[in-house]
């Protein structure tokens, strides 16, 4: 008998009040999709959670011309302070419903109830919060005296941190003045579906806000190439990313990208060790890796490479993996089928090429889909598991000796998202922050978020950034002719 | 005693050095009456590949050079241009034909750019980022960092054969990147001589290349090329810029579209397109 076993702890899925089949909301209408309908299932059970119909083109252009139509009727003519008052209803109802929409994300990702309840929907409610703010104080953006809104705001979110996804989305678009359609990913469309209904209790104006569930390939493709759209915002792979940006070539569609990572996280001989296992362990295994600024190279200066990997192996031994609606469970399932088969298929390639696989021994439910916390050690940085994003519970370990051949490792990468430093010495420290080629640098510490703080990518972890002034610039335009 | 001038010839400028083209090409540039002005360097991919790698090679210790330093090169580089004014105002009247007044206006709009930029180098950081007051016990700030090596095409636009290629270059190099610029097809002259001025101003070889001869042929290589950074089409119209951007796409270079900014524009949002956001957190504590 394990002597850390606990007794099961899961939380209810009572408070949830969910639909059979979700429709697509348009113009303030709940409407039929045309593209077909598939289940959104449970990937801890597999079972089906609701049917969810599938926007296609001509859905997209109905909900382009109802996001058109409030913007050019409400939206932009509405003072900012009264916009921000909306924003400020949503942020106060999303915390009232809190923990009704961390069961139901939990319920659609997988993800741990534990953070969904303690980051996923507190961020939400903060970032609605933050540029609620913003709605009326637009002239201190930075783009010089009435800035004005680029209009309707095309907005594509991944399954990763999905209703968070979307406030980072919807919040800063509409403060700035913009009216959105947004299409949740195809496996985690729930919480953005019961986000219409924290609209209509803030009494939000019709065709603001427009959700449009679809296939990428369909309702993706209609909204990106879609001639009404002013803006495109999207977060996902770096490949789809390249799509986008090659679709709106030579087009005037204003675009971000928050793309593909390949963290380094570093780690010097002479960090407090015990914190930076800790943060090792968030920076690969929070949201089961299913994070694109996730730490999922871990560089560790050689001298301390063994010390620090065994107590690694033994911080990670207590991980509790199963049921995300366990209160104890640390780690979750892994999204979708699909996910589960592209994390398999990458580490399967790090034996071969040459490093040693050591993964974490314990049950797993017999449904659903799962993949035990994996790390390797010897991993070489022209290997397969260093290179490419496995978005998974998946940790690749290197060594260094030297700080500049940790910059020239962390830095050796087409991604450029995040990075992490564990040193107790704060001139090495800044001069690595200088040094790392990536937009968020986090020191003594990993996977930290905040709506005050920008959040993007350098090189092909995409443009723009999000969180704070700059992510309502990103909505804005400077005001006069242009 | 003759009075016979010595003509120039005009080369590209790469790495701080004035080669020829590799391929050994010139072509025949006129005054807008027809009369034959030079022969200029028709640069190849070679010669294109060639300035992203001195580019490249440039870049870190120009990023890393001081604020301040940085902001004594730009306003050296006025300095240079301030005493070569006449000459400069000479060669645009000889390039494109214009008045000897709107040619010295140029001349003098061009310093001022330069003036105005070399003042942004230490001001950027602060009007741009910050302090981010998190809701934890962390120090958050938000700082610009350089994207790297930037492509532009400098403008072909009436009245700015020297201020359009000055309005491209100084934001570029405002924060610390590096630059390969493909010269106005209508006035590369002009464009060779401020290399002359580049050369003598403190600016370290290869942080500012030129190149002259075809956009057409030349920019479709750059705007795929993978150690290039952003892409500044400010000079380029049509299909051409469309293409480019599609390349561009590729590797998610940055691109400032056509039109984005005035051929002779300078702006705050200008050195901001030129620079990444970088966020570094750390923990506080008394421990």
């Amino acid at each position: 008998m394990n002597l850390r076993e606990l007794a099961p702890a899961p939380e209810s899925t009572a408070i949830l009040n969910l639909r059979d089949s979700y429709g697509l909301y348009i113009d303030g209408r709940w409407v039929d999709a045309h593209g077909g309908s598939m289940a959104t299932i449970s990937p801890a059970t597999e079972k089906p959670i609701a049917e969810i119909g599938l926007a296609n083109a001509g859905d997209i252009d109905l909900a382009v011309k109802a996001a058109r139509k409030a913007y050019d009727t409400v939206w932009s003519r509405m003072s900012g302070s009264e916009r921000g008052k909306y924003l400020f209803r949503i942020a106060r109802l999303l915390q009232e419903r809190a923990r009704e929409f961390a069961v139901a994300e939990t319920v659609d990702n997988g993800k741990p109830i534990r953070e969904t309840r303690d980051i996923d929907i507190p961020l939400v409610a903060a970032w609605f919060f933050h540029y609620a703010g913003w709605a009326d104080k637009l002239d201190f953006a930075g783009l010089g005296t009435n800035p004005r809104a680029l209009g309707v705001a095309g907005q594509i979110i991944p399954w990763n941190f999905p209703l968070l996804m979307l406030a980072w989305k919807v919040a800063p678009a509409l403060a700035a003045g913009n009216t959105v359609v947004l299409k949740p990913a195809e496996t985690t469309p729930l919480t953005a579906l019961m986000f219409v209904d924290i609209c209509e209790q803030a009494g939000l104006p019709a065709g603001v806000v427009n959700i449009v569930p679809g296939l990428g390939e369909v309702a993706g493709q209609a909204l990106v190439t879609h001639p009404g759209v002013n803006k495109i915002a999207f977060t996902g792979s770096t490949s789809v990313g390249r799509h986008i940006a090659r679709e709106l070539a030579g087009t005037d569609v204003a675009l971000t990208l928050e793309l593909g990572g390949k963290g380094a996280n570093i780690v010097f001989d002479d960090a407090a060790i015990d914190e930076a296992v800790e943060g090792t362990v968030n920076g690969i295994f929070f949201n089961q890796g299913h994070v694109c600024c996730a730490g999922s190279r871990l560089l560790v200066q050689e001298n301390v490479h063994d010390e620090f990997v065994e107590k690694l192996k033994r911080r990670v031994s207590t991980l509790r993996v199963g049921d995300p609606l366990d209160k104890n469970t640390d780690v979750g399932a892994i999204n979708s089928r699909e996910q589960l088969d592209r994390i398999e298929a990458i580490s399967a390639t790090g034996e071969p090429e040459g490093a040693s696989r050591w993964t974490l021994e314990c049950a797993v439910p017999k449904a659903g889909f799962w993949f035990r916390p994996t790390i390797f050690t010897g991993v070489s940085t022209s290997n397969t598991i260093a290179r490419e994003e496995i978005f998974g519970p998946v940790l690749s370990v290197l060594t260094f000796r030297t700080p500049q051949e940790a910059l020239d490792k962390a830095n050796n990468s087409p991604y450029g998202l995040s990075a992490g430093v564990w040193t107790q010495t704060a001139s090495r420290m800044l001069t690595m922050a200088d040094g790392l080629r990536a937009g968020v640098v986090w020191s003594n510490t990993f996977n930290q978020f905040d709506p005050t703080s920008p959040f993007g990518g350098y090189k092909e972890s995409g443009f723009g950034r999000e969180g704070g002034r700059h992510g309502v610039t990103a909505y804005l335009a400077a005001g006069g002719a242009r | 005693m003759s009075d016979m001038t010595i003509p120039k010839t005009y080369k590209l400028f790469v790495g701080g050095k004035f080669p020829r083209s590799e391929s050994g090409r010139t072509h025949a540039v006129n005054r807008p009456d027809g009369g034959f002005l030079a022969n200029v360097a028709t640069a190849s991919r070679k010669d294109a590949r060639d300035a992203v790698v001195a580019a490249r090679s440039a870049w870190s210790s120009w990023a890393g050079a001081t604020a301040y330093n940085r902001g004594q090169v730009l306003y050296r580089v006025a300095e240079m241009l301030e005493g070569r004014g006449a000459q400069f105002a000479q060669e645009i009247i000889d390039s494109t034909g214009a008045t000897p007044a709107a040619a010295k206006a140029e001349v003098r709009a061009a310093i001022d750019t330069l003036v105005w930029y070399a003042g942004w180098t230490d001001k950027f950081a602060q009007v741009f980022g910050g302090a981010n007051p998190v809701a934890g016990p962390f120090f958050n700030l938000t700082v610009p960092d350089s994207v790297g090596v930037a492509v532009a095409v400098a403008p072909n636009a009436e009245g700015s054969s020297l201020l359009g290629l000055v309005a491209s270059i100084a934001p570029i190099l405002t924060m610390g990147n590096s630059v390969v610029v493909l010269a106005s097809e209508s006035a590369p002259c002009v464009a060779m001589s401020f290399a002359e001025v580049l050369a003598t101003s403190d600016v370290p070889g290869g942080v500012v290349n030129i190149l002259t001869g075809n956009v057409a042929e030349i920019l479709p290589w750059l705007a795929s090329h993978a150690d290039v950074n952003s892409l500044d089409l400010t000079g380029v119209e049509g299909e051409v810029a469309v293409e480019a951007e599609r390349s561009a796409a590729e590797t998610l270079m940055r691109v400032i579209r056509p039109r984005t900014f005035g051929a002779t524009e300078k702006s705050f949002d200008r050195i901001a397109r030129f620079v990444e956001a970088k966020t570094v957190w750390h923990t506080k504590s008394l421990a």
